[in-house]
């Protein structure tokens, strides 16, 4: 965006700014999806597989179908059409065709009067099962490729297998001075949103044809999508409403069984229809951090100057694809957005588990191999006797530069981040200082803000805006975006009061309705401040143009000097010579009619063509530095986290309060990660989730969450809306791997896996009394069969960013759209 | 979201009416007070009354007063206004503790002293829901007929979650129960079964209608919580600790130990007393040494299964550090100059 670059002094970016929907969030006035009740209304509930892996011998519904109340039974075969967000994976039915995958899968549902009637209903589905040998982990997968769990896979029970590498990683490693290998484990953990995921369907038969759904979703251009497919119905007659998210964090960005079941069950019942589920099924939606499995081998000189990187990763995918060949990419790709890495290896797998489905949790695939990578440099650092801090410091990817996997860095803000962590935590006075039980750890982090490329190959704009001036003086604001929480409604808000000299409650925001808005492709890979603020922006300044023209006409001034703020539009060098902006909108509206204007944003083609290049391109990286500070219980093992200090390089705050929200949230996600949060199963019982309720999954209280010291580095990036670059999930990365040194640091115990639970550390601890290794963490990285490299030459090895054999550049995402 | 199945909801102003709303409902009635502990398991099919008899309005199960030196405590009382009264925080602090260490506030606001004393036992195969326990084909507890935390075991393990009731066991409280028979008084240690299902000696038709404290007379105790976080947990370990100080003149000086008993919370079906670590401790001034003894005979017969949050040997573990450290804080309440 041209004007992103002018330096102006702003008048309401940079503010900090009520969310536009706070008043009613906080008063109870929000209406979420479970709050819709319709005339005639049904309830629906869904039958779930006891089985962790079976086949669907019979289903016998005739009971339930009988039984007052219920008025309708849909199984499997009433919608046979699969689906999946990713096109290359669509292995998803909206109710189980002749497998079931894990404990959850859905099988059967009801639509009923009542929901009592619906749930008395399911207890009389029969269904017969032939029971199959089950996977409980991605370890048991790798080794035995039968029974599979799909008849679709790179290999057996592997989903997705990768092998990249940029330059020679072997001459690299021979040309280091140390060479360290170290295994890492991160656990799978779930978004845990206040709100239950919920879905109501409402149906206009013929010759309407038309379909409602009004859902809890962050990305309703993919329900909208999956229903047509699903439902055969022509996009045209379904509108899908996107309503108010009760927190996301990722858990609702795929299309969902019950969404379809429930459209599906109006349109045969002719009423509408509502589902909400229970915290249990929420669990079983899943789509959460991948438990993944790693191994980093990485060599440097003394100063810490990293000669080559091998990294693999074995990621435990659960019994759907959902985004897991992304989130596979997505652990290979940012190592080298931090750091300079000349030589570059990556070799990752996925298995099939019979578990619920991994997917995109805040962060998607990039905090296991931050935490491994993090970990790995503090072991490094001590090895070579330096500081952390300054090993980091030293080594920085230069701004305006390509990594070795050929992505594009803009803005690089991470040295001062660094610096304003270790200045404010006093970093040199505490490090190796703190009496025993006391320590303190630093780590970084870098995150995309948004991904460069689609989820389904087109060549249409990413992000869309349409913009009403109404003759009033009040400004609409329409778009596809979703507001989860995170403060994107406010965004469009203010950006668009900036750009028309409004204050941001002048601006009507309109969001997430396929009918009203424009596509924007959801609230995921922290894209939407900058595209759908870049969008907004061309909008917005088209309108500013139209205006303008007709104000300089009026006020017999040349266009150059006319101004908006403050509500006026005005000659900036005779500031009282002006209009109010209402008066100007009706002298374009006299003039020309409606006063509408659309804007949209594309991001710009990649520097990477390889195949496997459609994950970690963004317009621009965020970058994080932390520094925790723990006490470490040696009797017990317990890890309290008493303070972080966390600086974050956001490029530019369009609000400076949601910006602050937006990293404290990220670093209390990011303890519970730390510390407590699991998903865990029960292999040797029929794989039950061990846990799934709010009580015993455990995520910290407020009574947990540590004091933060938040530093916002704003260094405007070209790319960005005013600048700005993303907050919402970059700065929960470096607090797992953050924790975890300064425990070394505390008690000098390596805990090589999240959560840092204090069985863990007590082990260790243990260990270290007996002389042992003093470490608690995975022993092995199983043998894999990868597939022969896609060779890429790094830019300064003279590579052109394609494959020097086997790539397919961009062929593999046009494949994928087609399936 | 998860739904209460349909019930019949009696509100009895009298123990006399209460009682006979229970003869008239039998077997399918039951009673609740603050019902945080009964609803939520009614959800989940626990518990399937047809008819619920609230005491939360029965005016004698209320209120709390000194009376024969000790104090004596309606078990409807809810959790918050237990430890927020001045006679409990004066005389008895300890229950003040443990009261105000039960779940979060909200719950405390609702939940009674006496179903904290009656809480149903818990276990990680036990408290899921209908469909979850439909996948592991039930648990003997409910539904079932094995014990998945111990399958050849012929009893239930569930767990004794409660964290007031170790420390009544470890008081020498007494709980005053009212049947159709008539009324009844039992040792609070008399109360409990250590066994899953049969976890109370209470029929269900009783109410406990009153628990005596004793009188405040030169015994001390304290309660050591562990639990994952700083609210809502449940323990996974509680340490109830009483000891009884010599009394007269220079006792003080010598600060002797003439009784105590040690009381272990979220290690089996029951309130599990230690008798060996508590005889160890008379005689000795809570030293090191005597801490360290009792610690080690607590330790022993520990046994926790891997039924609740954290891991089984770990929980073993703790169990000595956190006799260790009830103990010593025995010892600096007594003698707080020193150490």
């Amino acid at each position: 965006m041209a004007s992103s670059k002018k330096p102006t002094r702003f008048r309401v970016v940079g503010k900090a700014h009520r969310k536009v929907d706070a008043t009613a969030k906080v008063t109870g006035v929000t209406r979420f999806a479970d709050d819709l009740f319709l005339p005639r209304m049904l309830f629906a509930k869904l039958l779930r597989s006891p089985h962790p892996h079976a086949r669907i011998i019979s289903i016998d519904t005739s009971k339930a179908a009988a039984l007052p109340g219920v008025k309708a039974v849909l199984v499997g075969k009433d919608l046979p059409i699969p689906f999946g967000i990713l096109p290359v994976s669509q292995d998803e039915h909206a109710l189980a065709l002749d497998k079931v995958r894990f404990v959850g899968d859905p099988v059967a549902a009801v639509a009923a009067t009542s929901e009592e009637a619906a749930t008395e209903a399911l207890d009389l589905i029969a269904v017969e099962y032939e029971v199959l040998r089950a996977f409980p982990d991605a370890l048991d997968a790798v080794e035995h490729p039968e029974p599979a769990i799909h008849d679709y896979a790179d290999a057996g029970n592997i989903h997705k297998l990768i092998h990249l590498e940029f330059g020679d990683v072997d001459r690299g490693l021979a040309e280091a001075d140390l060479v360290r290998e170290d295994l890492f484990f991160f656990e799978g953990n779930t978004h845990l949103p206040m709100e239950q995921h919920a879905a109501v369907a409402d149906w206009s038969p013929p010759p309407d044809g038309k379909l409602t759904l009004w859902s809890a979703t962050q990305t309703p251009h993919y329900v909208h999508r999956a229903l047509a497919k699903v439902l055969e119905l022509p996009a045209a007659r379904i509108r899908v409403i996107a309503c108010p998210n009760g927190g996301a964090f990722g858990g609702k960005s795929d299309p969902f069984s019950h969404e379809i079941v429930v459209a599906k069950l109006a349109m045969i019942t002719g009423r509408p229809v509502k589902i909400t589920l229970t915290r249990e099924e929420v669990f079983y939606c899943h789509r959460g951090r991948h438990p993944t499995l790693m191994w980093v081998k990485t060599g440097v000189k003394k100063d810490g100057a990293i000669t080559g990187m091998h990294f693999k990763s074995l990621l435990d995918g659960g019994g759907y694809g959902s985004y897991g060949v992304a989130s596979t990419y997505y652990t290979g790709a940012l190592q080298t957005v931090t750091y300079h890495v000349p030589r570059y290896k990556f070799q990752g797998a996925r298995a099939f588990t019979n578990k619920p489905p991994c997917g995109p949790k805040r962060g998607h695939g990039t905090p296991q191999p931050r935490f491994a990578l993090e970990v790995h440099l503090d072991k490094i650092a001590e090895q070579l006797g330096m500081d952390p801090a300054e090993l980091r410091l030293k080594h920085l990817v230069p701004p305006n530069s390509l990594t070795a996997n050929w992505l594009r860095i803009g803005t690089m803000g991470l040295g001062p981040c660094i610096e304003k962590v270790v200045r404010g935590s006093g970093w040199k006075q505490k490090f190796k200082q703190l009496p025993y039980g006391k320590g303190i750890g630093l780590a970084c982090s870098s995150y995309i803000t948004g991904a460069g490329l689609p989820i389904y190959w087109n060549a249409m704009p990413h992000s869309g805006v349409q913009l009403k001036c109404d003759r009033g003086g009040g400004v609409t604001v329409f778009c596809g975006s979703t507001e989860i929480g995170q403060g994107s409604d406010s965004i469009l808000a203010t950006i668009v009061a900036e750009v028309l000299g409004l204050h941001p409650f002048d601006v009507a925001v309109v969001t997430g309705d396929t009918d009203l808005t424009p596509v924007d492709l959801g609230s995921y890979s922290s894209r939407v401040t900058l595209m759908t603020g870049n969008a907004a922006i061309q909008a917005a300044e088209r309108a500013r143009d139209v205006i303008a023209r007709h104000a300089a006409k009026k006020l017999e001034t040349p266009i150059e000097r006319i101004t908006f703020a403050e509500g006026r539009v005005f000659d900036v060098q005779e500031p009282e010579r002006g209009l109010t902006f209402a008066e100007a909108v009706q002298l374009a509206e006299a003039a020309e009619g409606t006063v509408g204007t659309v804007g949209s944003y594309t991001p710009a083609p990649s520097a990477a063509k390889y195949r496997g290049a459609g994950v970690g391109p963004s317009p621009a990286y965020s970058y994080s530095a932390c520094v925790a500070e723990v006490d470490v219980d040696p009797a017990t093992g317990i890890v309290r986290v008493p303070k972080i200090w966390i600086a974050h390089d956001v490029g530019r705050a369009i609000n400076a309060a949601t910006v602050m929200g937006q990293i404290e949230g990220s670093v209390y996600m990011g303890l519970g990660e730390a510390l407590m949060e699991e998903m865990a199963y029960r292999g040797n019982r029929n794989v039950v989730h061990k846990i799934p309720s709010l009580l015993e999954y455990k995520s910290p209280t407020t009574l947990e969450m540590c004091d933060v010291v938040t530093y916002v580095v704003e260094d405007p990036d070209p790319n960005g809306p005013f600048g700005a670059k993303e907050c919402g999930q970059g700065p929960l990365l470096p607090v797992p791997p953050a924790v975890a040194n300064a425990v070394y640091d505390a008690v000098g115990v390596r805990i090589d896996e999240v959560p840092i639970t204090p069985e863990k550390v007590f082990k260790a601890l243990r260990r270290k009394e007996k002389g042992e290794a003093a470490r608690f963490g995975p022993a092995r990285f199983p043998d894999i069969a990868w597939p022969e490299p896609t060779r890429v030459a790094p830019p300064w090895d003279g590579g052109d960013g394609r494959a020097a054999e086997g790539g397919r550049g961009r062929k593999k995402a046009a494949e994928g759209a087609r399936r | 979201m998860l739904r209460l199945p349909s019930f019949t909801y009696l509100q009895p102003k009298t123990l006399k009416e209460a009682l006979a709303m229970k003869a008239d409902a039998g077997p399918d009635g039951m009673y609740v007070a603050g019902g945080t502990d009964l609803y939520p398991n009614m959800k989940r099919r626990h518990q399937e009354p047809r008819t619920v008899i609230s005491l939360i309005g029965v005016r004698e199960l209320t209120g709390c007063e000194m009376r024969d030196g000790g104090c004596a405590v309606g078990p409807c009382m809810t959790l918050s206004d237990l430890c927020s009264r001045p006679t409990i925080r004066q005389h008895y602090d300890t229950v003040a503790l443990a009261a105000g260490l039960v779940s979060t506030p909200l719950l405390r606001n609702m939940g009674t002293l006496g179903g904290n004393l009656c809480l149903d036992t818990r276990c990680n195969y036990y408290n899921q829901t209908y469909e979850w326990r439909k996948a592991i084909d039930f648990c003997m507890k409910k539904d079932g007929h094995i014990c998945w935390v111990a399958p050849s075991s012929p009893r239930c393990w569930a767990v004794s979650s409660s964290d007031v009731a170790p420390v009544m066991v470890a008081l020498g409280a007494e709980y005053v129960l009212v049947g159709p028979g008539g009324e009844r008084v039992v040792p609070a240690a008399r109360f409990y079964h250590n066994d899953g299902i049969n976890y109370l000696t209470k029929q269900p038709d009783e109410i406990l209608a009153t628990v005596r404290l004793p009188a405040p007379d030169g015994w001390d105790a304290v309660y050591h919580k562990l639990r994952r976080r700083g609210s809502f947990d449940f323990p996974v370990l509680g340490v109830a600790a009483w000891v009884k100080w010599e009394q007269g003149a220079g006792s003080r000086e010598r600060g002797q130990v003439v009784e105590a008993r040690i009381v272990l919370g979220g290690v089996a079906s029951w309130p599990q007393e230690v008798p060996e670590a508590g005889a160890v401790l008379v005689g000795t001034d809570l030293s090191d040494e005597g801490v360290a003894a009792a610690a080690d005979a607590a330790y022993r017969p520990a046994k926790p299964l891997d039924n609740t949050d954290f891991d089984l040997s770990w929980r073993k573990q703790m169990t000595r550090v956190y006799v260790t450290r009830a103990l010593t804080e025995l010892r600096q309440r007594r003698r707080p100059a020193r150490k």
